[in-house]
């Protein structure tokens, strides 16, 4: 099931009642679902998120705009008669009912001609729970689970009335950090083998990176950008997206161009740029960057993490603005540690420059590296 | 015994003392006196021991229409009172406008003294020479005949009594309801919601189970008041209740104990423990109850 959501948007009205105006929690919302797919709303926390979900869901009503379910306009209709599953934060298992009870409860909601049988819920029930691979704890209690059991009790309950869309609510940010990639690969898995559309609301960029068809990254109520998760990390389209994919996350340094030439500080550190002479943000994938002892960029050491696979130098430059220079390379490559200095040149397709105002991207595409001497 | 407990022995020690002056030496005092026949507590003398006592209450029939007077009170209005508290929680949570000013409206009782309330009760049932009290006007308007709830027949004195118990233990049982209510996490509420639950079987499959410990609490405490019941007996038809043939177990010991007819301590004693063992027997049928019924134990 395709979902469209056209100028979607909430308003709250201000806790703060000397405030009049309204809290917008989700701004303009249009994108669109394509079936099958599954799609992360990806923000920190506050963000609208949630809301967008609610509302998608029908748990909230929208203040403008409206939501397509395919070519069926569902913006006022109750939740249950959309066809949703939801997956809450915390589960919302009922912790009085086994686990059976627990996945049955919505199809004992059904009725009039959509009444099952005894046995047909049962057959249903079981299915659902076989899917999550849960079938041998039906009997079980939800406190007598582990967090992870319970999360799949509650995508069981959230499937089992086979709905066009299923909803999940940031639903793995209860669990340990292990389960927490089995748990997701477990939701991808269940997702392409039913192969219904599913939304799946989250704060971890990597989360949303690892499992999504999509993404649409947002930040207080107003989308930044969507599309596949690869495409939006190798080309973000403001600061905000830049910095908040990845991890270690980007490097920023302050920077100007200068005909044509990016600065940083007084090193030209890329050429060929087709801009106007400006301030910017030049941000840097950790993996940007490459050890060159020409190399224009030169930060002073700080320390050095080997991870095995790759290390990772800690340094610093009076440019940056964060706190330390995180950069990524590959482990084969001796890295000498007595001076006090690293050098860098970067590499053209992992540096990213930004309007110092608007925080928007400054399109750079022949930015060649510079080399000194 | 080492250091270390022997000090804590000694931090307890008020405790124990205050506890064993004025609790555990009364206790077996009464269980003394229950056995010991004729106890006169001025000469601090007996003349024998045995069953004599509770024989002589079980076959007293001031104490028979006492316990039956006790048990019909506690079979109404724990039920009922607890039915409507809920009912009535349930509303109060499904309302938002004025739902802090109904809140206090239903509490008002419990913080009213009894004796007001029975003023209150007086008004609106008793009959005076000068009028026939407020519901009998209602009755009348209705084309009923004057009853009298205050002196007249006994089940009309024993429906202002259950109204009257019930009006005020509400209060209180509305309080905790409401309170547990809201403590419920509200995604439950919105899981069912999107399974399209009906808001009947929302109350009775959620919310009654996410709230059965507090139910249970309620109806503990609420067996245990209802057996002790005695004040709002007094605040309706006053300190001679045997006259008005509506005492209860607790008005029974008093009596006993200083009554017109007072002075005899053996007797309040025995009275007093079989009091003891009723409620004690109900508590523990409770308690098991609730055991089984619990779900929200941490297993």
């Amino acid at each position: 099931m395709k979902i469209v959501l056209e100028n979607l948007t909430k308003k709250y009205p201000n806790r703060n009642r000397k405030i009049r105006e309204d809290v917008v929690a989700v701004d303009h919302f249009n994108f669109e679902i394509p079936d099958g797919q599954l799609v992360s709303l990806l923000g920190p926390s506050g963000c609208g998120k949630s809301t967008a979900l609610n509302m998608i869901c029908g748990l909230e009503k929208p203040t403008g705009g409206k939501i397509y379910f395919g070519d069926d306009d569902v913006t006022l209709l109750p939740p249950e008669k959309r066809g949703v599953g939801m997956v809450f934060q915390s589960y919302a298992l009922y912790p009085h009912l086994t686990v059976r009870k627990n996945i049955m409860f919505p199809l004992e909601n059904l009725k009039g001609s959509r009444k099952l049988s005894r046995e047909e819920m049962n057959r249903k029930v079981e299915e659902a729970a076989r899917l999550v691979q849960i079938d041998d704890l039906m009997d079980r209690r939800p406190n007598e689970m582990s967090g992870g059991q319970q999360q799949r009790v509650a995508i069981a309950r959230a499937l089992v009335k086979m709905p066009k869309v299923l909803l999940l609510d940031e639903p793995l940010s209860n669990l340990d950090a292990r389960l927490r990639i089995q748990t997701r690969e477990e939701i991808r898995r269940i997702q392409k083998k039913t192969g219904i559309t599913t939304v799946f609301v989250t704060h971890d960029q990597e989360e949303a990176m690892s499992i999504s068809d999509r993404m649409v990254v947002m930040k207080s109520g107003v989308l930044q950008q969507i599309g596949k998760p690869q495409d939006i990390y190798d080309s973000p389209d403001n600061l905000f997206v830049a910095r908040f994919l990845g991890n270690p996350p980007i490097n920023v340094f302050e920077g100007r161009i200068r005909d044509k030439v990016l600065f940083i500080g007084e090193d030209p550190v890329a050429d060929h740029i087709e801009a106007a002479d400006q301030k910017v943000y030049a941000g840097i994938r950790p993996e940007g960057f490459v050890l060159d002892e020409n190399g224009p960029l030169v930060c002073r050491l700080k320390s050095l993490e080997v991870l095995g696979r790759d290390t990772s130098i800690v340094s610093a430059h009076d440019q940056m603005a964060g706190t330390q220079i995180r950069s990524i390379i590959s482990a084969e490559r001796a890295v000498d540690t007595t001076g006090r200095t690293v050098s860098f040149t970067v590499k053209p397709n992992k540096l990213f420059l930004f309007n110092h105002e608007t925080e928007k991207r400054i399109p750079a595409e022949g930015m060649q590296a510079v080399r000194k001497g | 015994m080492d250091k270390k407990s022997w000090k804590g022995w000694l931090y307890l020690l008020p405790a124990l003392i205050f506890l064993g002056v004025f609790m555990l030496y009364p206790m077996a005092d009464v269980l003394v006196y229950s056995f010991e026949e004729g106890f006169n507590s001025a000469s601090q003398s007996y003349s024998g021991t045995g069953l004599y006592n509770f024989s002589y209450v079980l076959h007293d029939p001031y104490f028979l229409q006492a316990l039956k007077n006790t048990f019909i009170l506690v079979i109404i209005t724990v039920p009922v009172s607890t039915g409507m508290a809920l009912l009535i929680s349930a509303l109060l949570c499904s309302i938002r406008k004025l739902r802090e000013f109904f809140q206090t409206v239903f509490f008002l009782p419990y913080v009213t003294n009894t004796l007001a309330v029975g003023l209150v009760f007086m008004i609106l049932f008793k009959k005076t020479p000068y009028s026939d009290g407020f519901v009998n006007r209602i009755l009348h308007f209705f084309g009923g005949n004057t009853v009298d709830f205050i002196e007249g027949p006994y089940w009309a004195k024993m429906l202002v009594m259950c109204l009257y118990t019930i009006w005020i233990v509400m209060p209180f049982k509305i309080l905790i309801l409401t309170s547990a209510m809201a403590s419920v996490n509200p995604d439950y509420y919105k899981a069912a919601r999107v399974d399209g639950t009906s808001s009947l079987r929302i109350f009775w499959r959620i919310t009654i189970p996410m709230i059965s410990p507090m139910i249970s609490y309620l109806v503990i405490t609420g067996f245990i008041g209802a057996f002790k019941a005695y004040s709002d007996e007094v605040a309706i038809f006053g300190t001679n209740l045997n006259a008005a043939g509506m005492n209860t177990l607790v008005g029974y010991i008093y009596d006993m104990l200083y009554g017109d007819s007072g002075g005899y301590p053996s007797y309040a004693s025995a009275a007093a423990l079989i009091l003891f063992a009723i409620v004690f027997t109900i508590t523990v049928m409770n308690l098991m109850v609730r055991k089984k019924t619990n779900y929200l134990s941490e297993g």
